[in-house]
Parts: structure tokens; C-alpha cells; sequence
């Protein structure tokens, strides 16, 4: 209570009245009636819009309830809806409309919908987490993003038959192809590993790319850097072709996040490229008093007059006037670090509306005449309409379901949310990009700058491995997104109690995704099994016993691969305020690099192979190469 | 055998090498200089004008240790770094780009993806359209970071170690090690790979040849039955010598390279060449390259030298006087040398790949594009 207490005292009167002026700002919402239980109910939460080719139909894409609800585009009547595959993430039609290619995230398969019958026609099992797909123009190759695997699988557009896979960044995750049908264009969601170690070690800014595949061979032909980007959606092209744009995030990692009022957190960027730009450039969408955070989706207008961003954590679409847009970055000279992200001021150039819309926005569609732009609001089950002479909203579509807000959705809405932050700067889903984590290391708190160094960690299945942060500070989850939260990173606002307690429910909800390390029936391979042995020994290669707290099992005991408790590992930095750590969990772990409390190993390898030179971190000095793999192999069926 | 004998026999029969190798051109010459009217025309060898680069044409350094076709870009990996030759101008990768080690001595092509691999002396990078991912001993499962060869066979990438094989699954990411507790390899000093769907080779220096057979996932080896001697008993009874450089599977065919002669196996049978009965300049064979069942190339260092399944020719600066030599050898042994006006920038040939009709070759001062004449 007294922490508590102090949080709210310690919003403080300064930052009190800057933020009753930025909540001036914030688009109204009007709230369902909020459910009083804590059931799971059955939301479709759409994700992604398409209009069929002649615009007669408006495919929904729902990923809670895992189906493609086919609606009439001109009434909003439901036509059918169609199941599809576990935790459906993106979907395409084919050049003809015939076909609804839909990927399934978590079952690792593609729903074929023949758009005649509309039904499914065929599930190909395809790569791991596969989250975008498009067809080529010829319909004869099919390619999908995986975002466990990063890289995109080429397939047989008739038999679903993989091909090849193509190296695409870390999380792929969203695939754009050009109006000319020659190009691919692949977005991916965390950064790139670091590839050359600097002086600042782990402390360098992130770095993403563009992979840009060309169809008629399908190889990647180009690769388009993104410096200082962690986050990258989706991507859209104007109808000529000559200008792209791409929804971002530029975390500001490497300063404390804590001075959230001087700006240090991030800015929602566009980089624009193409023959209209030049020099690829980025753009930011935020303005000085309010930030454009998490955007996801972009569609440009017919006309190339304008460019719609859907901001999933401001709830709202920016609408950006391209002339205006191309006129200010090539009034200015180009920027060495071919960014704008720092000018704030930059966005009144170009931006001309804010439209406030549901909760996190995502998918959008534009009709044929760009007459109207469709919004989905994924924690509100409902389609803004969007007129886009005046930039309002026309009507919003609700889809069938649930029509209370139930305690779990309301965290979920918090977790999504930005309008708690400082100048709605930032969501818990800023930095646990689709509630996972962001592959960065972060300087959170006001302890002087580059101390306390921090992985940002998986939040899947966190529930029961309190206590929480690396130095085991906060014993519960309300205290982790509550009191913490609200002091280093909102500085404006602090959660109501239900609000705290529904987004700690819906924090505890995470369960981990499938483990695709693991074979079929959960049986381990024989490289598996020897790793299995290695981490559960009692005794070294030697003979001689392994002290019980330096064994992996020890430490690392349980279901989620932790006894929760702190040890010092020997991985402490002058820089670090402790060296005593929390045993981290192992849900997911093949997933989550870099590694340690600070993100100083960039692999699983390197936490055995530079990081534990005096056996502190397990006994594992006395293994050869082959048994290191073979540990690590076991380790990513955690 | 120790690797420390294993060199020491290395020097020794080196040094005998050099005796023979000596007496090599000399013998040719001789040959040649004897040739009397009677001998018949010397066979249609390709006859190449050789195109040389160095530093002073854009190469980063002149010690080129391997080279790779991928269509109209050439590949050069060289002490100093990755270059790529592409409309006529040099570009060069190196650590700064994140490639492992500057000095890059081995090089293969995904053909499906257009991604190169690169064994290097610190690691082993993959390069995809510009990116360079890099994996070493300390960030990976990769057994050694001195890296002397890789294959690419579907989605697995197959390395060659100084601390024995590895394959890389690039869709799982996982790292299998063969070394000796799973293989019968009894030195782990692996000098070469050729991968393909069916059988992998690995080339073991001091521990023979190495096959995979994929299918039933089991090895074989194959070693010289005259054991660690430098002599051969029976000529054709198996491979040529332990210390194995270089290996090429194609067409069914494994083709061999040692530091003391070469070998040719199709499953059953044996072939061997050494300088005393075949057109090669030297027995220290550094790669080796078939082109099909019956035709290979051999980078030694004494020379380029290929074989068309019945004649030999060796593309070469003179030993005595550094001028374009090319010299033709037939069945019967005739040597017929050939007028030619260039020759590969060096003797030392420590590479090769086809470009069609078209041969790139690695040397120790320089890379050679010898252009097919007509």
C-alpha cells in the first residue's frame, strides 16, 4: 500500500497537469458494458481486413475466435464465417480472388479458402509460425513468412509443396508485394543479431532490413537496411509503385527509459523509399504532445494523395497528405543518419488528421475508389468506416460476439494501450511486441545512465515464476505492472485497482506457444536426450560430484525451468548495482536472444563459451563442443 | 597416427615430392623435345586465354584461396577479405561487414537461394544478398573456427573443420558434430566437403576419405592400403594417400586430391594418377574439381592441370622461365606442348569453378579467369 501511495504522490504535480493536458488529446472510446467475471470469453478480435477484387466482400480476419468472417461489403452482413487454424495471423488472395490463403500461427499450417464455396479447400502444414502469405502474380509460388524461423517459405501455389526457405531478418513476419508483381517485400518484428561486435558491446542500436525477394526466381535480391528500428509491420506501396512505406518502432534503448519525459522511449516511424524519395528516409508520425505509438498497418490511397497508418496503442489512424509529405523531405537536405525521427515538429508538415478509432487498431482496407477506409479494431471486435473526404467516421460495424468487456479483455486493452504514458509515448506492447518481448536490452531505471542493464524478457508464462525483474525486486505481477510501471515507465498516470487487476490477469493468461523444438509427442531426439542428461547430472566428467546449486537442474527446476530464487552466476558487470539474479525460466528460451540478465550473450552457446569461465553459471567447463550442443539442443525443447 | 608425425611425414615426403615434381617437367620436356614425326597430332585440348587479377586490379590481396562461380558474379575468397567481381568492379566484405575472419578459404552456393558460404580462418558467414550472418566456435554450435570447407546440400550446410566435420540444419538451427566418437575418423584435422542428396565426402588430412551415405545415415571410410607409407604397392588398389586435400563428388563419381597423387573411385574401382604415369605436373594436389564422371580439373602447386578421361593438359607460367606454358599429354604418353600467350597468375593453384566453357582459378598471387578459346 505504502509503495502504492507513493507512486501516486510521486506522479507528482508537474507531470499531473501535463498530463490532464495530453488526455485532453486522447479519442473517447465508448466502453461495452464491462463484464463482472473473469471468464474467457470468445472475442473474434479481428486482425486483418481484405476486400475481394470486385469489392463486393470484406474478409475478416479473427484471431481469437480462428476464423475468416466473410462479410457483404456494402450492408456489413455476414455472409459465412469459416474456422480456420490456430491463432490465424495473416492472410491473402490469390490475383483472381479464387483463393484465401490464411497462415496459422500456433498450428503451423495454411488454410486454402476457395472464395467460390467458401470453404477450405486444403491445410498445408508449412514453417514454424507462419504470420503472413502472399501469391505471386503467375499463381504459381506461394510465400510465407515464418516468424520463429525467420525466413520466408517459397511454396507450390498447387500442391502447398515447400520449396525453399529464404533468409529473412529475426520474426518475419508481414510480406508486400509489389503492384508490378515483381517484388516481395519482407518486414520482420525484432532486430537483427548485432554482427559485429563493437566497443560498446551489447549497448549498439538495433538493426532491421527490408528483405526485398524477387518473384520470377525467388531469391532475395536486396536488402534494405533499417538502422535503429526494432519492430517493423506492414508495408505498402502506391499503385505506380514508386513510393513504399513501412510502420515501425526506434526504440531509444541505449538512454534510461525512465526520462520518459524527455522523450526517451521511442518514436513510431515511416520509412519511406521508392523513386519518389530517393535515398530511402525515415519520417516520424509522432507530434510534439502526442505520440503515434505501436503503428501496424499502412494502405495508400488509389490516388497517391494520401497514407493511412492504423496506431495500434494510440487508437487512432493518421491520415498523411503525400504531396505535402514528399514536399517536406525533399525541401530539406537528406539527413546523414537518413532519419527525421528526432525532429517531432517534422509531422505537422505532412500529417493532416488523427482518427480516433477502437481499441488497437491493426488491419486496414481501402475500397476501390478510396472512398472509404475500413479499420479493424482488434480488442473491440469492431470495423471503423472511415470517409475519407473528411477523415471521420462513418458508422462502426460490430461483429458478432461477446457484447460485455470481460476483466481478462479489459487487461488485455490495458496491456495495448499507450494512454496511461506520458504523452502516450508508450504500451506494455511497445517493448512485448504480441505480448512476447522485443530482442532488446533496455536501461530502465533512473540509477544513472548504463547502469543496470536489462534483457527485456519473454512474457509468456510468467505466471507462477515470481518474484519478477532480474533482481527479483517485485514479488508479484500486480507490483510489476502496477507500481513499477507506473512510476519509471507512465510518469503520468497510475492504473485504477480493477484495471491493475485485470491487466495482471490477463498478464498471467500468456501461456507459452508451442515449442517447436519438440517432436511430435514430445519425445526428445537422441541429441536431445543427451542433453537432457547433461543439464539433470549430479556429477561431472570427472567423477566428481556437482555441487546441488551448480547444477542446471537446480537452479533451472520446475515446469518453467526455474526454482525462483537469486544466485549470483558470475555474469556481474562494474556497472551493475548487484550480481545476485533471479534463475530465469526456460519457457521459450530458444526464442528470446540475446541472453543474460543484460543481454550480453547473443547466443545460448555464448552464456557456456565466454560468460562462465569459472563454472559459476553450471558446470559445463569440463564438456566438449559436441556435448555443449548437444545441451543447448535439449534446452530449446523447454 | 599423431598429427605430429602425420607432419613430420608431411615434410618428409614432401621434400620428396619435390624430387619428383622436379624431375616432372623435365620428364615432359624431354618427351616433348624427343617427339618425332611419327607421333601422331596431339589431341584438342581447351586452349584458355587467361585474364588475371591482382591488387592492382581491385582484388583486396593476391593470396586467393578459393573462388566461386554464381552466374555472372565471381566470388574470391582471399586473405584479406571476400571479394565479389560483378560489372567489372571489385567489391570487398570484410569483419566490418560481419564476415568471420578476413582470410576466407573456402566457398560454396546455395544454388536454390543465391546465399554463399564462406569458411573462413574464424568462423564460417553466410552471405545473403549483402547481409552477413557469421557463426563461430564461441556464438554456435560450429566444431572449430578454422573453417577449410563447406558444401551446401539442401537446407543443410556441410562444413569442414580443423576439428572435424559439421553440418548446420539452417531450418532448425541445429549443429551436428562428426568428429572421432562418432566417425571413423581417427584424425580430425578435416581439410575438404562435397555434399550432395545421396553420399558426403569429407577429404581428412592423415585420416583418408570419409563417406556419409545419407540415406542409411552410416560411414565409411576409405584409406590408402599401403597404410602410412609413401609408396604404392599395387597401383589402383584403393586411395592414394591418407593425407587427403580435396574431394569432388559428382556423377557417382568421387574424385580425390592427396598431397601425394590423386585418386578416382566409382564405387567399386580405384583409379589413381601420379605424376610418373599421368599428365599431372605434381603429385601435391591442392583441389580438385570433376567437371562429370570421366573429366576433372587439379589445382597443384605446379601448375593447373586437367584430364579429359583419356589426355591431360597443364596451363602454367613455365617453371623455367615463368612464359605461358601449356603442355598436352595422350594416352600413350606423348607431351606436346602448345603455343599459348597467358597463363594463370601462378603455379599454386588453390581453386577452381566452371563459368560454362569458362574456368576462374585461385592462386597464390592472384585469380585467373581463363577464357575458353574457340
Amino acid at each position: 500500500m505504502s509503495q502504492r501511495f507513493q507512486t501516486r504522490c510521486g506522479a507528482g504535480l508537474i507531470v499531473l497537469g501535463t498530463a490532464l493536458l495530453e488526455f485532453a488529446f486522447w479519442p473517447a472510446i465508448d466502453h461495452p458494458v464491462r463484464a463482472e467475471q473473469s471468464d474467457a470469453q470468445n472475442y473474434a478480435s479481428p486482425l486483418e481486413l481484405l476486400l475481394s477484387p470486385d469489392g463486393a466482400r470484406l474478409y475478416v480476419l479473427c484471431q481469437q475466435s480462428e476464423e475468416v468472417r466473410v462479410l457483404n461489403a456494402a450492408s456489413y452482413a455476414v455472409i459465412k464465417n469459416i474456422a480456420v487454424g490456430r491463432v490465424p495471423r495473416g492472410f491473402a488472395l490469390s490475383p483472381d480472388g479464387a483463393r484465401l490463403f490464411v497462415t496459422n500461427s500456433w498450428d503451423d499450417t495454411l488454410s486454402v479458402i476457395d472464395t467460390h464455396t467458401l470453404s477450405v479447400a486444403a491445410t498445408w502444414p508449412v514453417g514454424a509460425e507462419p504470420s503472413s502469405v502472399v501469391e505471386d502474380r503467375a499463381g504459381k509460388r506461394l510465400f510465407v513468412a515464418n516468424r520463429i524461423s525467420s525466413d520466408v517459405a517459397v511454396l507450390d501455389a498447387s500442391t502447398g509443396v515447400e520449396e525453399k526457405r529464404l533468409l529473412a531478418g529475426r520474426g518475419a513476419s508481414y510480406l508486400t508485394l509489389s503492384p508490378d508483381g515483381s517484388r516481395i517485400y519482407a518486414t520482420h518484428i525484432y532486430p537483427n543479431p548485432p554482427r559485429v561486435r563493437t566497443e560498446l558491446d551489447n549497448r549498439t542500436a538495433p538493426e532491421s532490413e527490408i528483405a526485398v525477394i524477387g518473384t520470377t526466381r525467388a531469391v532475395v535480391v536486396d536488402r534494405m537496411p533499417l538502422h535503429s528500428i526494432a519492430g517493423v509491420f506492414h508495408l505498402a506501396l502506391s499503385p505506380d509503385g514508386r513510393l513504399g512505406a513501412v510502420a515501425e518502432y526506434h526504440p531509444k534503448n541505449l538512454v534510461p527509459l525512465a526520462h520518459l519525459e524527455h522523450g526517451g522511449a521511442f518514436d513510431y516511424t515511416l520509412t519511406l523509399f521508392g523513386a519518389d524519395v530517393g535515398k530511402p528516409v525515415e519520417v516520424p508520425l509522432d507530434e510534439l504532445e502526442r505520440y503515434a505509438s505501436q503503428p501496424f498497418g499502412v494502405a495508400v490511397a488509389p490516388d497517391k494523395s494520401r497514407l493511412y497508418v492504423t496506431i495500434g496503442g494510440s487508437e487512432c489512424v493518421v491520415v498523411i497528405d503525400i504531396p505535402r509529405l514528399l514536399r517536406f523531405i525533399h525541401a530539406r537536405p537528406h539527413p546523414e543518419s537518413g532519419s527525421f525521427a528526432q525532429d517531432l515538429s517534422a509531422s505537422a508538415s505532412y500529417v493532416i488528421a488523427r482518427i480516433p478509432v477502437g481499441h488497437n487498431p491493426r488491419g486496414l482496407a481501402l475500397t476501390r475508389d478510396g472512398r472509404k477506409l475500413l479499420v479493424a479494431n482488434r480488442l473491440d471486435d469492431t470495423i471503423s468506416v472511415i470517409d475519407t473526404r473528411n477523415n471521420r467516421v462513418l458508422s462502426t460495424i460490430t461483429l458478432d460476439g461477446p457484447k460485455t468487456v470481460s476483466p481478462m479483455r479489459h487487461g488485455e486493452q490495458t496491456f495495448y494501450t499507450a494512454r496511461y504514458s506520458f504523452q502516450g509515448q508508450i504500451g506494455c506492447s511497445s517493448c512485448h511486441i504480441d505480448s512476447t518481448f522485443d530482442g532488446l536490452t533496455w536501461d530502465l531505471e533512473p540509477d544513472g545512465f548504463g547502469r543496470d542493464i536489462v534483457d527485456n524478457k519473454m512474457i509468456e508464462g510468467i505466471k507462477g515464476t515470481e518474484p519478477y525483474k532480474w533482481n527479483g525486486g517485485n514479488p508479484n505481477i500486480p507490483t510489476e505492472c502496477g507500481p513499477r510501471t507506473e512510476k519509471y515507465f507512465w510518469r503520468s498516470e497510475n492504473y485504477d485497482d480493477l484495471t491493475l487487476a485485470d491487466l495482471a490477469m490477463y498478464a498471467r493468461s500468456l501461456s507459452p506457444r508451442p515449442n517447436r523444438w519438440r517432436l511430435p509427442g514430445r519425445e526428445l531426439t537422441p541429441a536431445q536426450e543427451r542433453g537432457q542428461a547433461l543439464f539433470e547430472r549430479g556429477t561431472d566428467k570427472f567423477g566428481k560430484p556437482i555441487p546441488e546449486n551448480n547444477r542446471c537442474a537446480f537452479c533451472h527446476s520446475g515446469p518453467k525451468g526455474t526454482n525462483q530464487k537469486l544466485f549470483d552466476v558470475g555474469t556481474r558487470k562494474p556497472t551493475d548495482n548487484s550480481g545476485k539474479l533471479k534463475s530465469a525460466p526456460l519457457d521459450g528460451i530458444a526464442l528470446t536472444a540475446p541472453y543474460l540478465h543484460d543481454g550480453s550473450a547473443r547466443t545460448l552457446e555464448e552464456i557456456w563459451t565466454v560468460y562462465n569461465p569459472e563454472d559459476k553459471h553450471g558446470r559445463t567447463n569440463d564438456l566438449t563442443k559436441d556435448e555443449l550442443n548437444d545441451l543447448i539442443e535439449y534446452l530449446r525443447t523447454r | 597416427m599423431k598429427n605430429s608425425a602425420l607432419r613430420i611425414l608431411r615434410v618428409i615426403a614432401t621434400l620428396a615430392v619435390v624430387g619428383i615434381v622436379l624431375s616432372g617437367p623435365l620428364t615432359m620436356a624431354a618427351q616433348a623435345a624427343s617427339a618425332s614425326p611419327q607421333v601422331p597430332a596431339p589431341p584438342q585440348m581447351p586452349r584458355y586465354h587467361f585474364e588475371n587479377f591482382t591488387t592492382a586490379s581491385g582484388l583486396p590481396n593476391n593470396h586467393v584461396f578459393s573462388v566461386l562461380v554464381d552466374g555472372n558474379r565471381i566470388w574470391a575468397g582471399t586473405e584479406d577479405g571476400l571479394a565479389v567481381y560483378e560489372n567489372h568492379a571489385w567489391k570487398t566484405y570484410n569483419t566490418k561487414d560481419g564476415l568471420a575472419h578476413r582470410a576466407v578459404l573456402s566457398l560454396a552456393l546455395d544454388k536454390r537461394t543465391g546465399d554463399v558460404w564462406a569458411g573462413t580462418m574464424g568462423g564460417l558467414s553466410r552471405i545473403s544478398a549483402g547481409r552477413i550472418d557469421s557463426y563461430t566456435q564461441l556464438t554456435s554450435g560450429l566444431s572449430n573456427d578454422v573453417v577449410y570447407g563447406v558444401g551446401v546440400e539442401g537446407e543443410n550446410v556441410w562444413v569442414a573443420t580443423a576439428a572435424g566435420g559439421c553440418r548446420l540444419n539452417t531450418r532448425t538451427g541445429q549443429w551436428t558434430l562428426y568428429n572421432e566418437r562418432n566417425t571413423p575418423m581417427t584424425e580430425i584435422w578435416v581439410y575438404a566437403v562435397s555434399a550432395a542428396p545421396d553420399k558426403v565426402y569429407y577429404g581428412v588430412w592423415g585420416s583418408g576419405l570419409l563417406e556419409y551415405t545419407q540415406k542409411t545415415q552410416r560411414w565409411d571410410k576409405y584409406d590408402d592400403p599401403d597404410g602410412e607409407n609413401e609408396i604404392v604397392l599395387f597401383k589402383d588398389q584403393g586411395l592414394i594417400h591418407e593425407i587427403v586435400t580435396s574431394v569432388s563428388y559428382i556423377d557417382n563419381i568421387v574424385w580425390v586430391a592427396t598431397y601425394f597423387g590423386a585418386s578416382r573411385y566409382d564405387g567399386r574401382y580405384w583409379h589413381n594418377f601420379l605424376t610418373k604415369d599421368s599428365g599431372l605436373p605434381s603429385n601435391f594436389i591442392n583441389t580438385i574439381k570433376g567437371v562429370d564422371a570421366n573429366r576433372a580439373w587439379f589445382g597443384t602447386d605446379k601448375g593447373l592441370a586437367y584430364y579429359d578421361g583419356v589426355n591431360w593438359a597443364v596451363y602454367r607460367p613455365s617453371l623455367k622461365d615463368g612464359r605461358p606454358e601449356m603442355m598436352v599429354r595422350d594416352a600413350q604418353g606423348n607431351v606436346t606442348p602448345v603455343e599459348i600467350t597467358t597463363a594463370p597468375a601462378h603455379n599454386y593453384v588453390l581453386g577452381l569453378d566452371f563459368q560454362g566453357d569458362d574456368i576462374w582459378v585461385a592462386t597464390a598471387k592472384g585469380l585467373s579467369h581463363g577464357i575458353r578459346q574457340k
